[in-house]
């Protein structure tokens, strides 16, 4: 459904430096990135702010040319081809909203229709079966500028997918979400890959919605792809320690066992971090023998703890792109 | 092209049913409009008030340049006149949202609050078209009246594709649309007076680099049965089919190359 291949893109950034003068610096905004997404998979675009998401979701969708290398999108070129390929994607920028901001939600949809010119019964079909779905039956007739952000969202959805696309690209859809629209959001999407197998893009800072949803991460860091591939090798590459915290009957100094060690302390509560390759069920009956503990928990690392050590530490090289595929399947 | 039309009716139609839920705001903003576009026309009547003729033209004659005038800038607005928001858009990332669509982002953007309000332009002109046009001291030949429908078709097109050249420069030029409506509304508004009345070296200027001349100066020379006061031979008086299509062609260039350059450096 995708395909990037060694593609790069830079921008040419001209400042001022003196009265008249300018320096021009070329910005690499992405750099070699090649990968493949097979129709029907769920893949979760990951990557500090600046890293070049945002870049490369402009040259999947046509709106921006890559400097070199090639893009395949459903078999098109998108940035030859931006309008024929526009009818079989759908895409929804998280930031700014698609639909027309003094027109009432169902004007803006009647819009979308002639757009894409849209069978008038497919139409009505498919918006009757998204309304219900994204419960959008209360604020249809308010006119988008005065929709909550969640409610905005829930449009913009609708928006992109009245022309049925076989492919979802997401720029960051739960930003500023409640809880209660981020949970809806996220079924919708599961859904949406599951039941009609449309392929789904998305880029996000939220590592709720990749563990909720995706099977497979691709990480972009300074321009280049650092990673790709499922979320428990993600986990195991980051090393990442389990914590065990220990609430002891009154503070003390720094607990000491073998096997941990000691990351922080707050009153009577100790943060322990385990090795790798130690076994906790030792560790925890150790501690429980040596202090008095009046409560103790395990963690385990979390999604964000591991990105955010991937992030800090410099990544590994990058993974081949075919490992953690879910594979084409699903259509 | 037939496609474009047809999506640009479509679209065009969504923006007026959008409208017509606040039908009395409508009729309003459309009567107000005229109103405001009426005001030059005052300003001409105020001044034949006082002498017969200025610059040697008649009170009829500057009226039908006037009229002729407006009605393609009025018809180019009616059409395109959205079209200088481009630089909003290039700020705000709302063309993004476009360039996603499959449709030109131009016909996106000029449909934009598409509303009948924009006709409002229309009624002075063509009132004043319709007035003068029995009033001028000139022989009919078919010639004649056959060169007033294409004078008015032809200052819409060219109108029409200043519209798009000022757009396309706002692709490089975020903020420029201040000194693209200059362009725009400066021509609709020197267009309305006979070029005559300006220096030699100024309508020079409007003939060949922006050849405003072509509107309705070239042409209603012809209809007034006078001399060009640049001495120009008599079949420039009918090339403004041949400008407005060259023109058009110029502002098609522009728009490509202004599309390319916002899709290589973003925004």
């Amino acid at each position: 459904m995708i395909e990037l291949d060694n593609v790069t893109k830079s921008f040419v950034v001209r400042r001022r430096a003196g009265r008249l003068r300018r320096t021009r610096t070329v910005v690499l905004a992405c750099e070699g990135i090649s990968f493949t997404v097979g129709a029907g998979e769920f893949v979760g675009y990951l990557g500090p702010n600046g890293a070049g998401k945002s870049t490369t979701i402009k040259m999947l969708t046509g709106i921006l040319t890559p400097s070199s290398g090639s893009v395949r999108v459903a078999g098109l070129d998108p940035s030859r081809q931006r309008t024929t390929l526009a009818r079989r994607i759908g895409v929804v920028f998280g930031q700014r909203t698609t639909l027309w901001w003094d027109l009432p939600l169902r004007d803006s949809l009647a819009l979308v229709r002639h757009l894409y010119r849209i069978d008038a019964h497919d139409h009505r079909r498919r918006l009757a079966a998204l309304i219900d779905l994204l419960d959008l039956g209360p604020f249809l007739d308010t006119p988008v500028r005065q929709l909550s952000l969640g409610q905005r969202m829930r449009g913009d959805l609708t928006a992109a997918l009245l022309h049925d696309p076989e492919l979802l690209v997401l720029d960051e859809p739960t930003i500023g979400l409640d809880v209660v629209t981020k949970a809806t959001v996220r079924g919708f999407l599961a859904e949406l890959n599951a039941e009609r197998g449309t392929t789904v893009l998305l880029t996000t800072h939220d590592l709720g919605d990749i563990e909720r949803l995706c099977r497979r991460v691709m990480i972009i860091d300074h321009g280049r792809l650092a990673y790709d591939g499922g979320l428990d090798r993600l986990r195991a590459m980051a090393d990442a320690e389990r914590m065990l915290v220990v609430d002891l009957e009154r503070p003390g100094p720094p607990v000491e066992v073998p096997g941990v060690r000691f990351v922080r302390a707050d009153g009577p509560r100790q943060w322990l971090a385990i090795g790798s390759g130690v076994n906790a069920a030792t560790v925890v009956a150790d501690v429980a023998a040596r202090y008095e503990v009046a409560d103790i928990s395990l963690r385990e690392p979390d999604i964000e703890d591991v990105v955010a050590r991937l992030y800090r530490s410099g990544l590994p090289a990058p993974a081949p792109s075919a490992d953690g595929r879910v594979g084409s399947t699903g259509w | 092209m037939a496609s474009a039309l047809r999506v640009y009716g479509l679209l065009a139609w969504t923006w007026i049913r959008a409208a017509a839920q606040y039908p009395v705001s409508m009729v309003l903003l459309a009567l107000g409009t005229a109103v405001v576009t009426g005001l030059d026309l005052a300003a001409i009547a105020l001044m034949f008030s006082r002498v017969p003729r200025i610059a040697g033209y008649s009170a009829p004659e500057v009226m039908f340049l006037y009229a002729t005038s407006g009605l393609s800038f009025a018809l180019a607005e009616i059409v395109l006149g959205t079209a200088e928001r481009l630089g909003q858009h290039v700020r705000r990332g709302t063309l993004d949202a476009m360039l996603v669509r499959p449709v030109s982002p131009l016909i996106q953007v000029a449909t934009e609050e598409f509303s009948p309000r924009r006709m409002g332009k229309l009624i002075p002109t063509a009132t004043v078209l319709i007035l003068v046009l029995p009033r001028l001291d000139v022989t009919w030949t078919p010639l004649r009246v056959l060169l007033v429908p294409m004078m008015i078709i032809s200052g819409f097109v060219m109108f029409a594709a200043l519209w798009v050249l000022t757009a396309a420069v706002q692709f490089v030029l975020i903020d420029g649309h201040q000194a693209t409506k200059a362009v725009t509304y400066g021509g609709g508004f020197l267009t309305q007076y006979p070029l005559g009345i300006f220096g030699r070296d100024f309508v020079r200027g409007l003939t060949f680099v922006i050849p405003l001349a072509f509107v309705n100066w070239e042409p209603s020379l012809y209809v007034f049965g006078r001399a060009d006061p640049l001495g120009l031979p008599t079949p420039v008086r009918f090339a403004s089919p041949l400008v407005a299509a060259a023109l058009c062609g110029v502002a098609a260039l522009a728009w490509r190359a202004g599309l390319r350059h916002y899709r290589s450096t973003g925004s």
